[in-house]
């Protein structure tokens, strides 16, 4: 076995492994250390010879290094008392428990004592599996800030005394809604990157997409969960529409919807069946947005109308600049320009944009169907100064250097 | 993301090593399919009926011919599927050894290329 061997079974074996000897120590700290000791080991002895069973071997290493470890800590003699009388190595996992535990976990790498940068990283780590050269890559980040970043909030968590067990009913919503912003950054920066040279980075929003599965499948009660699948899994849909060959980004408009994965929006339209049983929130909103756009043949063919709708619904239960500005562009298309100038006239009278290229890439667009080439024109200029992305900042220039 | 599908190629000694103990094959399926839900791989997963109440379509001549019942001679039928979306093929041959598969069988795997694999009419027109 190779070192790609090892790491898909650390994929699938990372969270349940990590969870189980959380359960088992008390200690996250101390079983993320062990696991990644597990893992380590497996890259050098499994080449040499493969393990009969792969995750038995990691669970029963890194329960090994766990008590290693353990031992190493004079002040926690009973609790090694306990574990050297413990001699289930192979039956660690109870299937009745290990679904709230690999659930308590999630809950612990999002906790809000964490920054919200640890959250991601260590989500990715322990939930997903990713080494910490892959998250560096995933965020653009050198790899010793995400080590540094993992081993502080460690730290935090054991200095919080954060308990590892399901937060109780009463902050359960609340503590959930953490979890799921913590996949929502993780996807929305796979689907439009903040920085760098390419606006899609697919490899980024799949670990996002498939976290959110896993908390669908722990958490099938949650219409939020369903929501926010369906709004990855709709919004991933339009992937292979939104570049060109050479990666320039391509609107809604120009996109060629033949090339959208209908399987995705299958997917997604499914979640988002679950999601509306009972009510959509903010994530299930915006998933209902993205359906009515995946369901229409053109841009000319879209229920603008509904969109619109949609959006006050949205700017009622998560109130935003970003959604207003979204609001005006449909309205935009159901009434036309003039009332959406009005609406991002608005926000800009509020400042409640500052700085964001956004606000007059919208208001470009708004003034040349106006007619108003000129203002259009220093609109879309500034927005292109403001623009972090390069394929979008080109993209808007060329929008400018049209309108003459 | 890479997708692969563990297609199911049973023998008549494994189907009936299957049948043999049904419903456990069955509990035993379900829970895989319960940990891959749970692990966000699993796309989709179909198993097929008996092949002796199928039919083949012929190409060969010039009209399509049909025939009743199962394919070819060939001893290992397609008899079902699991579609992966898995981050290598390491990955998804990590989860076909765990496919509670009966004795005999085989599991062929095969990656489902990326849309931007398959040729495009768009491309052809420019």
């Amino acid at each position: 076995m190779g070192t790609a061997d090892v790491e898909a079974v650390w994929r699938i074996e990372s969270a349940r492994i990590v969870a189980a000897l959380t359960r088992f120590t008390g200690d996250f700290g101390l079983a993320e250390d062990a696991a990644q000791e597990a893992v380590a080991e497996a890259l050098v002895s499994w080449p040499l010879a493969s393990p009969a069973n792969p995750a038995g071997w990691l669970m029963a290493t890194a329960r090994r290094r766990a008590i290693d470890a353990i031992r190493r800590r004079t002040a926690l003699q009973d609790r090694y008392a306990l574990l050297a009388t413990d001699p289930a190595v192979d039956e660690d996992i109870d299937p009745d428990r290990i679904d709230d535990d690999v659930l308590a976990l999630m809950f612990v790498s999002c906790h809000p004592v964490l920054s919200p940068e640890a959250r991601v990283a260590l989500t990715l780590r322990v939930v997903g599996g990713l080494s910490s050269e892959e998250i560096a890559r995933a965020f653009l980040v050198p790899v010793p800030t995400v080590q540094a970043r993992i081993t502080r909030a460690k730290k935090t968590i054991a200095a919080a005394g954060v308990p590892f067990e399901l937060p109780p009913a009463g902050e359960r919503r609340g503590r959930l809604g953490g979890v799921l912003s913590v996949l929502y950054v993780i996807f929305t920066e796979g689907s439009t990157a903040t920085s760098g040279d390419r606006l899609l980075r697919p490899d980024v929003a799949y670990e996002a997409i498939r976290l959110a599965r896993t908390l669908a499948a722990l958490q099938p009660d949650e219409p939020e969960v369903h929501g926010l699948l369906a709004l990855c899994e709709l919004t991933a849909a339009r992937f292979p529409a939104r570049t060109g060959p050479d990666g320039s980004p391509i609107l809604l408009a120009d996109q060629d919807r033949r090339r959208w994965d209908f399987s995705a929006v299958r997917r997604g339209l499914a979640a988002l069946a679950k999601a509306s049983a009972r009510g959509l929130g903010p994530y299930g909103l915006q998933a209902a947005i993205a359906a009515a756009h995946a369901s229409a043949p053109s841009v000319e063919a879209t229920d603008w109308d509904r969109i619109v709708v949609l959006y006050e619904a949205l700017g009622r239960v998560a109130p935003s600049p970003v959604v207003e500005l979204n609001r005006a562009v449909a309205v935009a298309m159901a009434s036309g320009p003039a009332q959406a100038l009005a609406i991002v006239d608005e926000l800009i009278a509020l400042d409640r944009l500052p700085g964001s290229h956004l606000v007059p890439t919208v208001r470009g667009e708004l003034l040349a169907r106006l007619g108003r080439r000129p203002e259009a024109r220093a609109e879309l200029e500034l927005a292109a100064r403001l623009c972090a992305n390069q394929r979008e900042r080109s993209v808007l220039l060329r929008k400018a250097a049209a309108l003459g | 993301m890479p997708k692969y599908m563990l297609i199911m190629r049973g023998t008549d000694e494994s189907n009936a090593a299957m049948m043999a103990s049904i419903e456990e094959g069955i509990a035993r399926t379900r829970h895989f399919i319960e940990e891959m839900m749970k692990a966000g791989v699993l796309l989709g997963a179909e198993g097929l009926d008996d092949p002796g109440q199928g039919a083949v379509v012929d190409f060969s001549g010039e009209a399509p011919v049909v025939t009743d019942g199962p394919y070819g001679e060939t001893k290992e039928l397609f008899g079902g599927f699991f579609l992966l979306d898995v981050a290598s093929k390491q990955e998804a041959v990590e989860w076909a050894k765990r496919v509670p598969a009966a004795p005999g069988s085989k599991i062929e795997i095969r990656r489902v290329p990326e849309e931007d694999e398959v040729p495009q009419d768009s491309t052809v027109q420019r």
